[in-house]
């Protein structure tokens, strides 16, 4: 092993001939798996799962792209060719911007944010403690919360009249923010309810990775005389890169889009501020406007956008995920 | 969560004054944690002028929170209706992959890449983005906004369902398979007697996921369900606040309760599995 950091040529060439070669034994693994015979019983094998796709994902896909260049109306029934204007309304109006701008600090603030406590708190909770075990639990568990029923509580929780956060802030020191009308503080309350709801998931993946670091390799450190904090930063944080790599770009994904639940449910958009609900998001924005202001049209648009997000994301991970932290021969 | 490490031979003294820190961080960690959910827990056991009090003191009236919720707000019906349909998802997600994961790795055939590719791309449609024409197909070309159809059939298909046992098919030994046809079996027969028995650690990982998600679908079953009485839980739920003047938060609290149940018994049940299959899944 070596903690020499490799130059940035020499990394990509070896990169590259770490891929080239996952690609060769992969292809030839394929070829000794393929034993057997049948013309048609791949296809019947496949058809089920291809039908699903095609009728419910692919054929929706593609309207959806065929309904961005019409101003629609799909429970009226009209239909008129706009061409990209609603591309070109969507991307000049104020209101949009605010809706991208917003989105793009809630997704940052819960992937930095969830991504720091999830792995310091697994981290800790894969010491050799008594009660280690208890607290991994404890942590792991609200992954079985859905947003939707994260968003309730959390609504009961900050309600400024009877919930026990205002009650115990009174008696405390006297104050009861109405935490739902303050644009700031309701921004803040998504951010945070969205991290404690992921904290479970990503515990679970931390601690599965940090599992897999090679006992060895930490006792090394510490014989060489590494300090607690060293050996978690130059030996173990490194050795832990591809799964924070996953874990970003799932965590990017998840906020964007199961965001949904939770605000509909704790803010619904709101609070205004500047243009529009400071909570609400690209898939409130496009739920509002596909199913409350019935602009297909508009709402479709919003979706190939989003989509776009998507693929440069997804091309991300496939550029940058690939340059795993290679140790060892 | 069955997490074994090996126990690393750590400096007594730094040790002991490290375990203190770390019990300390990880007790109040925990407590943040599980604090909305004692909460909830606690209300939900109140009786109705107590939930809107300041009081903390657990009561005796979760029966009757929970009653309220189940008969009086109807949420058993809607726990029905999603626990049919996150067992209807999870199977047909899980035997459908498994065909087709089947069909991508024992079988050569023309395509084969392209539409491996054609399966991965699906990852990037999810059903947010999809909604505005899932909706027009699903309601109304196909007209299934009053049944269950429109909240399963859609799902069926699962391209991470297809990743994973694929990668885990590729690393089970390919004499396996050349085996089991010199012995004249056919495909089908070596997915239920060779494959299934070696998988199910992945299957068990990709099932909790999956019921999972399937629990806790909540935007498309908003929109595109049209009667009541097949709506599910997410949904059902929201309706008990939706009453705005006079919530009766301790039905709601008990309700929720009461929804955490099944994704959690299933998280149990399974967690070794879970965390195994994705450990295996991990080093590829």
């Amino acid at each position: 092993m070596s903690l020499v950091r490799p130059t940035p040529k020499s990394r990509a060439v070896r990169a590259k001939a770490i891929r080239s070669q996952e690609a060769r034994a992969e292809a030839a693994a394929a070829q000794e798996h393929a034993t057997f015979r049948g013309r048609w019983l791949p296809w019947l094998f496949l058809l089920p799962t291809l039908l699903v796709l095609a009728v419910f994902s692919y054929y929706p896909a593609a309207r959806t792209l065929r309904l961005s260049v019409f101003r629609a109306n799909l429970i009226v029934g009209n239909e008129q060719y706009v061409g990209l204007q609603n591309f070109a309304e969507l991307l000049s109006s104020p209101v949009y911007h605010q809706v991208i701008v917003q989105t793009l600090i809630f997704v940052a603030l819960v992937v930095v944010l969830g991504l720091t406590f999830a792995l310091s708190l697994a981290w800790l909770a894969s010491k050799p403690i008594a009660g280690a075990k208890f607290y991994r639990l404890m942590l792991i568990y609200p992954y079985a919360l859905s947003p939707a029923i994260a968003g309730t509580l959390w609504l009961f929780l900050f309600n400024p009249e009877i919930g026990a956060v205002n009650t115990l802030l009174d008696a405390l020191i006297g104050v009861k923010p109405r935490w739902l009308d303050n644009p700031f503080l309701a921004f803040a309350l998504v951010v945070v309810a969205s991290v404690w709801k992921g904290l479970g998931y990503n515990v679970v993946f931390y601690l599965a990775a940090i599992q897999n670091i090679p006992g060895d390799v930490m006792e090394a450190a510490e014989i060489d005389g590494a300090s607690a904090w060293q050996s978690f930063w130059r030996v173990a944080f490194p050795l832990l890169s591809p799964m924070t790599f996953f874990l970003v770009f799932t965590n990017i994904v998840t906020s964007l889009f199961d965001s949904f639940g939770l605000v509909n449910i704790l803010t619904r958009g709101g609070p205004v501020y500047g243009e529009t609900g400071i909570t609400t998001f690209l898939v409130y924005q496009l739920y509002e406007d596909g199913f409350r202001n019935f602009k297909t049209g508009a709402a479709a648009t919003q979706a190939v956008l989003m989509l776009l997000l998507v693929v440069c994301i997804v091309a991300m991970q496939f550029r940058y995920g690939n340059r795993k932290v290679h140790y060892g021969a | 969560m069955a997490v074994n490490l090996p126990r690393r031979p750590l400096s007594r003294r730094r040790g002991r004054r490290g375990s203190f820190w770390t019990h300390l961080v990880l007790s109040l960690a925990v407590l943040v944690v599980a604090s909305p959910l004692l909460f909830a827990l606690i209300k939900a056991t109140q009786t109705g002028a107590q939930v809107v009090g300041p009081s903390l003191a657990p009561g005796l009236h979760f029966l009757e929170n929970a009653r309220a919720a189940w008969v009086g707000a109807g949420l058993g019906q809607y726990m029905f209706n999603s626990a049919v349909v996150a067992v209807c998802v999870t199977v047909g997600k899980t035997v459908l992959s498994l065909l087709a994961a089947l069909a991508f790795v024992y079988f050569r055939f023309p395509l084969k890449g392209a539409l491996f590719a054609a399966v991965l791309f699906a990852l990037m449609l999810p059903t947010e983005l999809l909604i505005v024409a899932l909706f027009d197909l699903v309601s109304g070309t196909l007209k299934w906004a009053n049944s269950y159809a429109a909240i399963i059939v859609p799902f069926l298909a699962s391209a991470t369902g297809v990743l994973l046992f694929r990668q885990h098919f590729m690393n089970i030994p390919a004499s396996l398979s050349d085996a089991a046809r010199i012995d004249g079996a056919g495909p089908l027969t070596f997915l239920s007697k060779v494959l299934i028995p070696m998988s199910w650690n992945t299957i068990g990982a990709l099932a909790v996921i999956q019921f999972v998600s399937a629990w806790d679908q909540y935007l498309w079953p908003l929109v595109i369900m049209q009667s009541a009485d097949k709506q599910v839980i997410q949904v059902g739920l929201s309706k008990l606040i939706d009453v705005e003047s006079q919530t009766s938060w301790g039905a709601v609290m008990a309700g929720a309760i009461l929804a955490l149940v099944p994704p959690v018994l299933v998280f149990t049940v399974l967690q070794e599995q879970f965390s195994k299959g994705f450990a295996l899944g991990q080093d590829k």
